[in-house]
């Protein structure tokens, strides 16, 4: 019976997120149906620009999970879309610089991951210093902007230039064209992404493993799992993530620079917050995390539309959301508690 | 054997790590000096020097580390206590002095405005309401985290992101000059000492009073070791907890009018930038454990300033500031690494072993 009632606040919080998305994409759609908000084009375009996003997410979320954070993220991103331009830059082959790209946030991670599970420092900490590591490197690689065009990687160019085009939802414009609605390949890797980590957090035993973690480390440390290899494996994921996603990035960008994804850490973790992923662990589920990475772009999106908002107008919203939601999960557990 | 206890009496002093650690650094700065054919102890020269616009004024590089580091040993004695009561970190803390130093100077020279010499509202006022706009940020810190029972981090996430944004908005997005020789003492000279290291001592001397004098040092440490059972011997844990956010966030305030005076202006982009993590990399480096209960706010300083001992000294070594963080990260994973609990026991097996065979 309780652990119905469990289920259901977070159910609750889920139907919550995603009725507010639609709410604020409803409401975008009929406040600005005249500068095109309704048009399939804009939501893929949240997509498109969001695609990196949603893959650190859900890292983020299987971090989150196991009670741990990975504020790293932003700063891997920026290393790594300054490795793929230089190396690019250097003549060397795209698929290359993908696989070393993904080498590194295998290695980044775990090393992250064996500091957090086997000698158990604080994960905040250990983040901390691997954000500045990060972000040192990208200068020490570089201190400028490097872009990368067509002449340095012709097939890398391809991929960022690549339209999966979408047989409905089409629109004629106001020149008579009829423009056909398409996502770029990066969005493609983060749905499949975000759906492989669904089916893993549901039904693989690592999977389990983690909401077992993150829900009670002794007991499960009791029932015989390995508490260290399991964190371990959780930091390892993150950073994988992460570096897929800085590829998704990279393709949007074509850049690599020292300030890039500046913050996306905090991003990430609002989405998953919003998405119903408690800090405490245990509790959480990776769509949620789509969900919320699709609120935060709705809103940057309608301040966009909107075009006389200030800049900073995204980053207070969100952060008011932020503080709704953290309340309404706090007040959940208080009523919990009171039950018990 | 006289030898070895006065060690291992050395490595149970509090203080060990933090001071360890800032020799370590002046080390490094004689051996570079000397390697350059420079006055080995040109490091600890202090000499008076006459300026142009402040008159003659104390120079040396140990007087650079102590003006450039005030902020984040202010920033250092609110986190220490942060932590100690909650056992989790106050990331806002950068970005409220953003928010602090944007909204004094807003006031100072009226909304929209980009660039004034005279003031809008007595400079006091601007200066106390700045203060203040810090104390009701750790006011709503201190709520979300005592009243709420929400994690530290993310409560203090929401301002995180939103308190720079919001200084953005009170600036119109614009860099705000005020460009009055009253406004720029707080980061210039008090005759001929730095103002900010005036600053820091007031600071210190006001909260650790504060601590000793009175009872909440120990109120402190005892919600941070055990909130519960410090409950039930009848204190008030939560308003603690939500006392030591509000002087968290009244100190970012200060440190935030001390940041903008000293380039006289309100940068919200980059006042504040990534102070969160030198203070608690300062916290941490002074020996406290970050897992909150006894804490050293006399290591949190000795540590704020290490930290800008190894940015100057990385500076004058040659690396540049957007490459300093590397050996930041560096250095911290050594020192948690080396305070971790499985290699500290790993150690203390060891030496046990080392003991038993000696023995036998």
């Amino acid at each position: 019976m309780r652990r119905n009632a469990k289920l259901n606040s977070h159910t609750i919080l889920l139907l919550i997120t995603i009725v507010l998305f639609a709410v604020l994409y409803a409401g975008g759609c009929i406040a600005y149906a005249s500068k095109g908000f309704t048009h399939l084009q804009t939501f893929l375009n949240i997509l498109i620009t969001n695609a990196g996003l949603i893959c650190v997410t859900c890292g983020l979320t299987v971090v989150m999970l196991t009670a741990g954070i990975d504020i790293s993220v932003g700063a891997l991103i920026a290393m790594d879309c300054m490795i793929l331009a230089v190396g690019m830059r250097a003549g060397m082959n795209a698929v290359v610089m993908v696989l070393i790209v993904l080498v590194i946030g295998v290695l980044f991670g775990m090393f992250q991951g064996f500091l957090v599970g086997y000698l158990e420092i604080q994960p905040f900490i250990v983040t901390m210093a691997g954000m500045f590591f990060c972000r040192g490197m990208t200068a020490v690689i570089c201190t400028e902007q490097v872009s990368i065009t067509q002449q340095s990687s012709e097939l890398f160019y391809k991929w960022a230039n690549t339209k999966i085009n979408i047989p409905f939802g089409g629109y004629i414009n106001s020149k008579g064209k009829y423009l056909v609605p398409y996502v770029r390949p990066g969005v493609i890797v983060a749905l499949l992404l975000l759906v492989f980590t669904f089916f893993m957090l549901r039904h693989t035993k690592l999977g389990r493993a983690f909401y077992a973690i993150g829900g009670n480390a002794q007991s499960a440390a009791m029932m015989g799992l390995n508490v260290k290899k399991v964190k371990m494996s959780a930091y390892m994921l993150s950073s994988i993530f992460c570096s897929i996603g800085a590829i998704c990035y990279c393709l949007n960008t074509m850049a690599g620079s020292v300030s890039q994804a500046l913050g996306l850490e905090m991003d990430a973790i609002s989405s998953a917050v919003i998405g119903g992923t408690l800090l405490t662990g245990g509790v959480g589920n990776v769509i949620g995390s789509f969900f919320g990475v699709l609120i935060n772009g709705t809103i940057s999106s309608i301040v966009k539309t909107n075009g006389k908002l200030a800049s900073s107008w995204p980053n207070i919203l969100t952060a008011a959301l932020l503080f709704v939601f953290i309340v309404i999960q706090s007040v959940f557990a208080m009523l919990r508690n009171r039950k018990k | 054997m006289s030898k070895r206890s006065l060690w291992s009496k050395l490595k149970g002093w509090s203080l060990f790590l933090p001071v360890v650690s800032l020799l370590l650094v002046m080390a490094v700065n004689i051996i570079h000096d000397i390697s350059v054919g420079a006055n080995p102890f040109s490091f600890f020269m202090i000499t008076l020097r006459e300026t142009t616009g402040n008159g003659t004024i104390l120079y040396g590089r140990i007087i650079d580390i102590l003006n450039r580091g005030s902020e984040v040993a202010i920033l250092a004695i609110g986190m220490t206590l942060v932590v100690s009561s909650s056992a989790g970190t106050d990331i806002s803390v950068g970005s409220v002095m953003s928010l602090c130093a944007s909204f004094c100077c807003m006031l100072l020279a009226g909304y929209g405005v980009s660039s004034t010499s005279t003031l809008a509202v007595p400079l006091i006022v601007g200066i106390l309401a700045g203060i203040a706009m810090g104390a009701v940020c750790g006011m709503f810190n201190g709520t979300l985290v005592a009243y709420f029972g929400i994690q530290p981090m993310v409560a203090t996430l929401i301002l995180f992101s939103a308190a720079r944004a919001i200084g953005l908005l009170l600036c119109n997005d614009l860099i705000v000059y005020v460009r009055n020789g009253t406004f720029g003492i707080f980061g210039g000279y008090l005759g001929i000492i730095p103002t900010p290291v005036v600053i820091v001592a007031i600071c210190i001397l006001v909260i650790g009073l504060l601590l000793r004098k009175t009872a909440l040092g120990m109120y402190v440490q005892s919600v941070g070791i055990n909130a519960r059972a410090s409950r039930i011997a009848g204190l008030n844990s939560k308003r603690i907890i939500f006392l030591t956010y509000l002087i968290c966030g009244l100190l970012a305030g200060i440190a935030g009018i001390v940041a903008s005076s000293r380039i006289t202006s309100a940068d919200s982009n980059n006042i504040g930038l990534y102070f969160e993590m030198d203070a608690i990399l300062a916290v941490a480096l002074g020996g406290n454990s970050l897992g909150g209960g006894k804490f050293n706010l006399a290591g949190s300083i000795i540590g704020a300033y290490t930290i800008q001992a190894i940015t100057t000294t990385l500076y004058a070594l040659g690396v540049s500031s957007t490459q300093a963080p590397v050996f930041k990260a560096v250095i911290v994973i050594l020192i948690v690494a080396i305070q971790a609990p499985p290699l500290q026991a790993y150690f203390k097996k060891r030496s046990a072993a080392k003991q038993v065979k000696g023995a036998a």
